[in-house]
């Protein structure tokens, strides 16, 4: 198990670097000037020229690109170059917004979604089954932005029911509950109709397993059938989807954010992106990125704990 | 058939079918057997004659789209087909278990072999405590002769091999102290050695605990060595019925004679090994009449008729043939 999860850890590495180094690319192709931006628009030639000096934008690439990493191994990501905060003061402030609606959104989404296959494969091929699935198709089918703003535009605006801009306190007071509830809503919503799909191909391939007959045969209750011998074995392929997807869901936390003025990072890198503040977009980019990293770890060690072949192989 | 004490199990007009889109198919047609207690019945045929079916609609398994369409199975008088389903599960895994013929795949890979011979005692008792449990599961892996079964019980089956499974699942099945186990090609996936420790096994165990044992299988072998009496099936029927010895020794069904002619022995000068011509016919494109005329040797006319039923064509021996007994046209 540690041999297995120190594996993993040593394979998040390259990744990581890959990550900078293309992070690090795509500001460069970009057609702005980060020292004209810097300067103004009435700036003169020279001022332009010193600051790219000072930021070290008039050195090669490859020096630049050195320089960066040593400055991110010190932790130093830099300075925003609209506001002259530093970088990781703006990202300290807005990870844990993030990281609450990330988590907010799972929480209802994945068990709805498992709970969904589930019914949908036991019954399958009732009206039940073809219910779900149908749903689950148009959830697929539904774009993030489209779905947040159907639910600004009634549950926010015409019924006045929740609010629906920005965070209003942490998660354990009422006001804060209530205003995560619609951009969960927005970002899980997106999560649901593909872990249904996947939860019910993966029960309806398990509960037609040898092993799934053994457990009927011992005279074992449907319930304890399905949870403990059809859902347990399908929660293996569910977890790896639920992984993948998860990196769909940092895309749409990025427009489920801007879109309910969350303050997270999502927001942070439109902003970023937008106003041409390369050292915050890039800090962005890599918190994002490692996010992602660190929940495909989280998903592999998962995976050692759901499958004792995995775990002992 | 033979002793005139109520047998343990008795099938009667077993019918399963299957929902197909050209309508339903009987993969078993209108069966009769009984089990002796404290005997072995065997159950041979060739693969897609009915008899994992069979013994799939006497535990009320059959899956979807198969349904049992007809007949009675009475285990100790009771009709396994009348109960509720939670009547039913009571009596799987306590009064009635199976193993089956892919130890590989029969066990969960998830759970460890402690937790699933344990949750099998639950079913049957679920006020005993884990404690309770946990010895009883050892006590029952060491039946079976699992060599350090308190390290087994931690363990998970993947780390086990082939044999060991089966001897697992055979403690699983035997858990609650069933009074049939219904064994389907038990020994199938095992290698030769393998397959006699299991058999061994299977007939000791039947011996301390006197349960009756539904032997299924295509091996000829195997019912030779385990079989107190023995049923020939073909296309969803049983042809042939009567004590093992007497089967052997004295075929009377065309089918049996073709079975026991292409295995080879080692007490006979043969030339050649005899092949049944032909093959089996699927059950959508079942022959009218005896459903083996096509293949057999000794057919006439009337035998396209009607199906021939079981006759006794000597004390304790049954079959379904209009020209049995065949052995003597044979010679």
């Amino acid at each position: 198990m540690l041999r297995h999860a120190l594996h993993r850890v040593a394979l998040a590495v390259p990744v990581m670097f890959g990550v900078l180094l293309i992070g690090f690319m795509l500001m460069q192709i970009v057609p702005t000037d980060p020292a004209t931006v810097r300067a103004g628009p009435t700036a003169t030639q020279e001022v332009v020229a010193a600051i790219r000096a000072e930021l070290g934008l008039d050195k090669p690439i490859w020096v630049q690109f050195g320089l960066y990493l040593g400055r991110l191994a010190q932790g130093d990501l830099g300075v925003s170059i609209i506001n002259n905060m530093p970088v990781t003061q703006e990202l300290a402030t807005t990870i844990g917004p993030t990281v609450e609606l990330m988590f907010a959104s799972l929480l209802w989404s994945i068990p709805l979604g498992i709970f969904l296959g589930t019914v949908a494969a036991y019954w399958r091929g009732s009206l039940l089954d073809r219910a779900i699935m149908a749903v689950s198709v148009a959830g697929v089918s539904v774009p993030v932005f489209f779905l947040g703003l159907v639910l600004i535009w009634f549950v926010g605006f015409q019924w006045q029911l929740l609010p629906f801009t920005g965070r209003e306190g942490p998660l354990w007071t009422w006001e804060g509950i209530r205003a995560i509830i619609l951009p969960a809503l927005t970002l899980g919503g997106v999560l649901v109709g593909p872990v249904a799909r996947m939860t019910r191909t993966a029960v309806v391939d398990t509960l037609s397993a040898d092993h799934v007959r053994t457990a009927r045969a011992k005279g074992l209750n449907e319930r304890l059938v399905v949870l403990r011998h059809a859902l347990r074995n399908a929660l293996i392929p569910v977890v790896t989807l639920i992984g993948l997807q998860i990196g769909f869901l940092l895309g749409g936390a990025v427009v489920t954010e801007t879109i309910f003025s969350w303050p997270g990072v999502g927001r942070l890198a439109v902003g970023a992106i937008l106003s041409a503040d390369f050292p915050l977009a890039q800090g962005t980019i890599i918190v994002l990125s490692a996010g992602f990293i660190l929940v495909n770890l989280i998903v592999d060690l998962l995976y050692a704990v759901l499958d004792p072949r995995v775990r002992q192989g | 058939m033979t002793g005139t004490a109520e047998p343990l199990l008795r099938i009667e007009g077993l019918r399963t079918v299957f929902r197909t889109h050209g309508g339903e198919i009987a993969a078993v047609d209108g069966v009769d057997l009984s089990v002796p207690r404290g005997r072995t019945l065997g159950i041979v045929g060739e693969s897609g004659c009915g008899k994992s079916v069979l013994s799939l609609s006497v535990m009320r398994l059959v899956a979807h789209p198969g349904r049992v369409a007809a007949g009675r199975v009475l285990l100790e008088g009771r009709d396994l087909l009348q109960l509720s389903a939670a009547e039913m599960r009571d009596v799987r895994g306590s009064q009635v278990a199976m193993i089956f013929q892919e130890p590989m795949t029969s066990l969960n890979p998830v759970h460890t072999v402690g937790f699933q011979i344990t949750e099998a005692m639950r079913a049957h008792d679920p006020r005993a405590s884990r404690a309770e449990l946990r010895d009883r599961a050892i006590e029952a892996l060491k039946r079976v002769r699992i060599p350090a079964p308190e390290r087994r019980f931690e363990e998970y089956p993947h780390l086990l091999s082939g044999g060991m499974r089966q001897r697992v699942m055979i403690a699983m099945a035997l858990a609650c102290r069933p009074k049939l186990l219904i064994a389907d090609e038990p020994t199938t996936a095992l290698d030769v050695t393998v397959q006699a420790q299991i058999l061994d096994l299977l007939r000791d165990l039947q011996q301390e605990t006197g349960m009756s044992i539904i032997l299924i299988t295509h091996d000829l072998g195997v019912v030779a060595e385990m079989a107190d009496e023995v049923a020939v099936m073909y296309a969803g029927r049983v042809v042939e019925r009567a004590a093992a010895g007497a089967v052997f020794d004295d075929p009377m069904h065309p089918y049996t004679l073709g079975l026991l002619g292409s295995v080879p022995r080692l007490d006979e000068e043969r030339e050649t090994l005899l092949a049944i011509e032909g093959s089996v016919p699927p059950p959508f494109a079942l022959p009218r009449g005896c459903r083996f005329h096509p293949r057999c040797p000794f057919a006439v006319e009337d035998c396209k008729a009607e199906p021939p039923p079981l006759r006794a064509i000597a004390p304790g021996h049954e079959a379904a043939c209009l020209r049995a007994p065949v052995e003597r046209l044979a010679a």
